[in-house]
């Protein structure tokens, strides 16, 4: 049968926060665009962020954007760029108002204004008092802006494929991005999208992590498809754990929990972040913390027959702050650590939670192919939202943060994407191999007879991911960690499909996704691994400092032979000073 | 939403409608689809291909924070998929 093809001025792979946005620009600008979604779009993991999303509106403390960005470069350790951080603060602004106006429901104070909630790592005046900056719809803020944003694009008559998984870029000669074959999961026919600009938001890569607090959709493809048209990955090694996930299962206890005065404990009872974070203790940022229960099971002060968690203890809290002001943790706590938080307290471990490097851009959501800082962005090729490394979140993301990113991105990639097609008129011509090549990958998975299966291998990946290139991270057991991917990576040919149906095969779209899994899982060993130095989220016992003279540089990965290469950090902003490194103090 | 009976044997469709954008959501949907579907009757069948069309916070509210379905007709199934096993 014929392969089936459309054309649209603009493809964009993602549903989330970052896609939707995006999406609706264009829409509004009458172009002709494509959404291509594995779920259906309000299903996509945006649904999960009940924090909120900050911006310096100065309602309930004072604030202003330029101490939002203080305390964002900060957070970075110094790795994010501030450019791009100067812009995003100040867009938060207009960003919230914007969305408030499309009729996301922020919850409010008495006056009427946004009520604005207090969280770790933010500051008034450049690191002094707790600021109050994030914005939130009652606990549903990630599921009222996708809910908003999906309603608007329906009407803006923008074009959903829901339920297509995409498989490959497809590319010419010269690079250029022509669109993407894509699957659809109902029937299993691939059907090729030309476009003159595609877009990737597609998400996270959380499931690399045994361990994560991700949802099963959150596997890297959109990364994945990136590295196989052989562009790099950027600061890849930056994985943000958050400190409270269910031991073993990786739902995540939020840090509102520790906000209403929950605290972490050993087997001995103490009360540890005492020793590591005098000053924040239980509250430090969110590496700090992560780091700090590892150490505890490191040396032996683990909790339960395998000594391998901690303690999250909130049973003196009153039962009815518990029900009021955190709900559905107890449930959560019942359900998936059989423990009531009422009488006991909850088994934590660091879960895999946000991913902070990603595909590289610059500060307009253009995929930046080289490590020359100067060079030129790829034409047509766009990256917004958590798959994309812009890079505002450098070395450690900020709560609240993440919701920011993907609107204020995504919303700036649509107007870019707008003004590149009104230069760049015509499909440039396809380019069949391109497509065979992807066609010849999808058939791949049709071979029948006696293998491994799809779950097989991704546990022992997971797992291996988890031990070896974790929060604790040391050069042997690293470097071990890389050997082990990359033998993984090579049983990926051992694996048969146990079902060879068409419609709603399950198990060949996890092979797809492990597939995807396994290169961005080897983008962050192996980035990892080279980066000899402590910062953010990456922590490095044998080299326990931040080291800015050698490292303050961005990491960019190829999957073509390992390869890496760095890049500098982009110091200075837009229209203030830059702010310098510091060491970092808790 | 018009569910034919053939629908109800589709299990491959609705593992995929298990796929939500929470993990919550994903383990227990997905052990709830694995161990107990098959044995339901058609009529909570029914109910269970309904339920997946609900956004996930509300899914959420009923199934981990035991919030009252509104509606009673789904009462029955919500307890079934909260006493599924996954600790
Ligand atoms: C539990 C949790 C709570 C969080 N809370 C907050 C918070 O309070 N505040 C905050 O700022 N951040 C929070 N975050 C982070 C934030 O939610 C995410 O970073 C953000 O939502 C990512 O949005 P996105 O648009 O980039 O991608 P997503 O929302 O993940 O969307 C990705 C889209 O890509 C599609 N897709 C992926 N692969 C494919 C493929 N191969 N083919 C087709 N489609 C594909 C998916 O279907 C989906 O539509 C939280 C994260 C977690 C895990």
């Amino acid at each position: 049968m014929a392969l089936e093809k459309q054309r649209f001025d603009t493809l964009i792979l993602g549903a989330g926060g970052a896609g939707l946005n995006a999406a609706l620009q264009l829409a509004n600008a009458n172009l002709k665009v494509a959404v291509v979604s594995k779920v259906f779009p309000t299903r996509s993991h945006t649904v999960a962020a009940q924090g909120g999303v900050n911006a310096a509106l100065a309602n309930v403390l004072p604030d202003n954007w330029h101490w939002h960005m203080f305390d964002t470069v900060k957070g970075s350790d110094y790795l994010g760029d501030q450019d791009a951080i100067e812009y995003m603060c100040r867009e938060a602004i207009p960003t919230v108002y914007e969305l408030e106006h499309n009729g996301v429901p922020f919850s409010r104070l008495a006056n009427g204004k946004i009520y604005q909630r207090a969280f770790g790592g933010q500051s008034q005046d450049f690191g002094g008092e707790q600021a109050a900056r994030t914005c939130a719809a009652a606990d549903r803020t990630g599921h009222a802006i996708l809910h908003t944003l999906y309603q608007q694009n329906i009407r803006a008559k923008t074009q959903f494929y829901d339920e297509y998984f995409a498989v490959d870029l497809i590319k010419d000669d010269e690079g250029i991005i022509l669109g993407a074959l894509v699957l659809n999961i109902a029937t299993g026919e691939p059907l090729l999208i030309e476009s003159k600009t595609t877009l990737l938001a597609t998400g996270g890569c959380g499931q690399v992590f045994r361990t994560t607090s991700n949802a099963h959709i959150n596997t890297g493809d959109g990364m994945a498809m990136v590295l196989r048209a052989d562009l790099p990955l950027m600061d890849m090694e930056f994985f943000q754990f958050h400190p409270t996930g269910i031991a073993g299962k990786g739902m995540l206890i939020t840090e509102g929990v520790r906000g209403e005065g929950g605290y972490l404990i050993n087997k001995d009872g103490d009360r540890f972040m005492e020793k590591y974070a005098p000053n924040a203790k239980d509250l430090a940022s969110r590496d700090v913390v992560a780091r700090s229960i590892v150490t505890e099971v490191r040396d032996g002060h683990g909790c339960g027959p395998e000594a391998d968690h901690v303690m999250l203890k909130v049973n003196h809290l009153n039962e009815d702050v518990i029900a009021k002001r955190l709900p559905g943790i107890r449930e959560s706590a019942k359900i998936f650590a059989g423990v009531d938080p009422v009488k006991d307290p909850i088994p934590v471990f660091p879960t895999a939670h946000y991913v902070m490097g990603g595909i590289p851009t610059d500060r307009f959501g253009r995929v930046m192919p080289t490590a020359d800082d100067d060079g030129d962005h790829l034409p047509g090729l766009y990256a917004a939202g958590e798959c994309a490394c812009a890079s505002v979140h450098g070395a450690n993301r900020l709560g609240g943060n993440s919701l920011l990113d993907i609107l204020v991105f995504g919303r700036l990639a649509g107007h870019n994407i707008i003004d590149y097609v009104k230069e760049n008129k015509t499909h440039r011509p396809l380019n069949e191999a391109s497509v065979e090549a992807s066609m010849a990958r999808l058939d791949r998975w049709d071979a029948k007879g006696e293998g491994m299966t799809v779950s097989q291998l991704r546990n022992e990946f997971r797992k291996t991911m988890e031990d070896h290139a974790g929060v604790f991270r040391v050069e042997d057991m690293m470097a071990e960690g890389v050997e082990k991917v990359k033998k993984i990576r090579k049983k990926l040919n051992d694996i048969r499909l146990t079902d060879h149906t068409r419609t709603f095969n399950t198990n060949r779209t996890e092979a797809l996704e492990l597939e995807n899994l396994i290169d961005v899982g080897l983008a962050i060993a192996v980035s990892a691994l080279h980066r000899k130095e402590s910062r953010g989220a990456h922590s490095r016992p044998d080299y326990p400092k931040r080291d800015d003279a050698e490292w303050m540089k961005h990491t960019l990965y190829w999957r073509e032979s390992d390869k890496l290469d760095y890049k500098d950090v982009r110091v200075q902003p837009l229209t203030v000073e830059s702010f310098p490194p510091k060491e970092r103090v808790y | 939403m018009i569910i034919h009976n053939s629908d109800l044997a589709d299990i491959d469709r609705l593992r995929w409608q298990c796929r939500r954008g929470m993990l919550e959501l994903d383990v227990l949907l997905e052990a709830f689809l694995e161990q107990h579907y098959e044995a339901l009757s058609p009529r909570l069948k029914r109910h269970f291909i309904q339920f997946l069309e609900f956004p996930d916070p509300v899914i959420h509210a009923w199934c981990i924070r035991g919030e009252s379905p509104d509606d009673d007709e789904f009462a029955e199934l919500v307890s079934s998929i909260r006493a599924t096993e996954v600790a």
